[in-house]
């Protein structure tokens, strides 16, 4: 499997990324060369082998007794705190140019 | 040809301890003194990314006020440190060393931070780091590599570099990295310093900028292993802000330090000896197991048989996870944005592609593309796969033997500019380490020894889930033996 300049584009989209045309070329060349170090993996039947998505799947842990807390309302940080960061705001709400639908 | 160093030992955190309760040094002097020497050695190495002497300076005071009443002192009374800026200080700056998050400043504290400040140890400041946390020789920072102060002219390893180079150049007397695939152990040993990689889980993760969150950690450097022993049981333990921590009871990571390794069943796995690792390394690592096998332990031989894949594995998985976790950097709540989009959807794109640097870019396209329609299977499930073969792997090597000894990077340290260019070699410098980072096991990387231009050379040492006494024991003994030669 190699990836295309068209796949390039795609996944760009996908990733919410704006590539220069000097980005997709050494992007292609750089994709292209990764996969096919880890197209290594395929030497390996693991047809009956169960996916392992977390460590704790494998050393038991937080499996004997719940890791969810009480549903109950606790303080978040501080307004003021927050919106103090933010690159546009009304101090009660984040700010962003209109949504026009590509 | 004479290459340039900067290599200074800092305190331990028991000489801290005497001349704070001695009289002999108030803690206000030892961080004033410890911004001396950043003023004097960092223009050379740019570990640290933003200082911050006025709230070091109270921090510090207020241990000297306790002191003069006659204590008692916690236990990191006075100890100056630094903080990788993936962590966040609340009202300092965190940029994960991207320009994304240039002029952020965090509006709370990471928990092991917080940790670290209620044993009284001094912030200095915040600590240059790849981008992200995405790379091996801190040449994917934002702000400019960091110089491994060994060797002016190479990197320090990555991505917790600074941490590393910030301990090797007396900067600080220990300092917090992450390490996703190898970013505490590799830059330790390229900076011959400890650097502990704390088991899946052991450390909280609250307020750390996440990367790959199934790899994630958080774990001290320090100049020895007692010091790195004592930091890791001050960070430890459950949080209730990080539903991945464990709540499994934090032991005394110092109590069996001297133990020695008279009798442990100590395993040597012989795919991290084959093609690849370099011969000054090999030979450093194997003259250390034979002295810890003349020490009393026994040495076995081990497999662990899927070794090879593991580099191909890590790459699938911790793109997956960092193309979802980077999502959240779109010019909205936090950070960078673009000025010239005038729709929703191009201010993302364009801030996303002005904010991150190139090597974030790689990854987060590699991510998505095995976790896009029709590749997932191929890529990511069969990852996950092989990750638990790996994992297995070593499940099976740890029914036999108390902790696996291995070289923790396959080369010293190379030069900056030496692998810039070709992502793939970049990533093989991770080799030896990304295999415990995908299995959640804890590991160790203690300097060995020396290459001929006198670079350091690290061991790694790895033990089972939750079983870091074992590894830092293994690593005391290897530290002593190295004071004998």
């Amino acid at each position: 499997m190699s990836v295309s300049l068209e796949d390039v584009r795609h996944v760009a989209e996908l990733a919410n990324l704006e590539l220069t045309a000097d980005e997709e070329g050494r992007m292609l060349r750089d994709l292209n060369a990764i996969l096919e170090h880890v197209a290594q993996m395929n030497e390996l039947d693991t047809s009956s082998v169960e996916p392992m998505a977390q460590v704790s799947q494998v050393i038991g842990e937080g499996q004997t007794e719940t890791v969810l807390r009480s549903d109950e309302t606790r303080p978040s940080l501080d307004r003021a705190r927050v919106m103090a960061t933010a690159p546009d705001t009304d101090g009660t709400f984040f700010k962003v140019p209109k949504v026009i639908e590509r | 040809m004479t290459v340039e160093t900067a290599v200074s030992r800092p305190l331990s955190i028991a000489e801290v301890r005497r001349s704070i309760e001695s009289g002999s040094s108030k803690a206000s002097e030892l961080a004033a003194a410890a911004y001396e020497q950043i003023h004097a050695r960092d223009p050379q190495i740019h570990a640290y990314l933003s200082l911050n002497p006025e709230r070091a300076l109270e921090q510090a005071r207020r241990i000297d006020d306790l002191a003069a009443k006659g204590g008692p002192l916690p236990p990191l009374a006075g100890v100056p440190v630094g903080i990788k800026d993936v962590l966040t200080i609340e009202g300092l700056p965190a940029t994960a060393g991207s320009k994304i998050l240039e002029g952020y400043t965090a509006p709370y504290t990471a928990t092991s931070v917080r940790k670290l400040e209620e044993a009284g140890a001094i912030i200095l400041g915040k600590i240059n780091c790849d981008e992200f946390a995405m790379g091996s020789s801190n040449e994917n920072s934002a702000y400019g590599p960091v110089h491994n102060p060994h060797a002016l002219d190479r990197v320090p390893g990555g991505s917790s570099g600074g941490s590393a180079a910030a301990v090797a150049a007396g900067m600080a007397v220990a300092t917090l990295g992450t390490d996703t695939g190898g970013s505490i152990r590799q830059p330790a040993s390229f900076c011959g310093v400890v650097g502990v990689l704390p088991t899946y889980g052991r450390v909280s993760r609250y307020g750390l900028i996440a990367f790959a969150s199934s790899l994630d950690r958080v774990g001290p450097f320090a100049s020895n292993v007692r010091d790195a022993a004592i930091t890791l049981g001050v960070i430890a333990g459950h949080d209730p802000m990080d539903a991945t921590s464990s709540p499994r009871p934090v032991p005394d990571y110092t109590a069996d330090l001297d133990k020695g390794v008279a009798g442990l069943k100590l395993g040597v796995p012989a795919e991290y000896f084959a093609e690849g690792l370099d011969a000054e390394v090999r030979a450093a690592v194997e003259k250390t197991i034979e002295q810890l096998r003349a020490s009393g332990a026994e040495i076995k031989p081990i497999s662990l048989p899927h070794t090879r894949y593991a580099i191909p594995t890590y790459y699938v998985i911790a793109t997956a996870e960092a193309s979802a976790n980077l999502a959240r950097f779109d010019g909205v709540r936090y950070g960078f944005r673009a000025k010239d989009a005038n729709t929703l959807s191009a201010m993302y794109r364009r801030s996303r592609d002005l904010g991150f640097g190139p090597e974030v870019k790689r990854r987060i396209m590699l991510g998505t593309y095995a976790l896009s329609a029709g590749y997932y299977d191929a890529y990511y499930k069969k990852a996950q796969q092989v990750r638990r073969l790996l994992t297995d792997d070593f499940l099976k090597a740890f029914a036999e033997v108390d902790a696996i000894l291995t070289p923790t990077a396959p080369t010293p340290a190379f030069k900056l500019g030496e692998k810039t260019d070709d992502p793939v070699s970049m990533y093989l410098a991770d080799i030896y380490t990304v295999t415990a980072s995908l299995a959640g096991i804890c590991g160790v990387s203690v300097p060995c020894g020396k290459s001929g231009e006198g670079l350091p050379i690290g061991l790694q040492i790895l033990g089972k889930h939750f079983h870091e006494a074992m590894t830092l024991r293994v690593a005391q003994a290897v530290e002593s033996l190295q004071g004998e030669q």
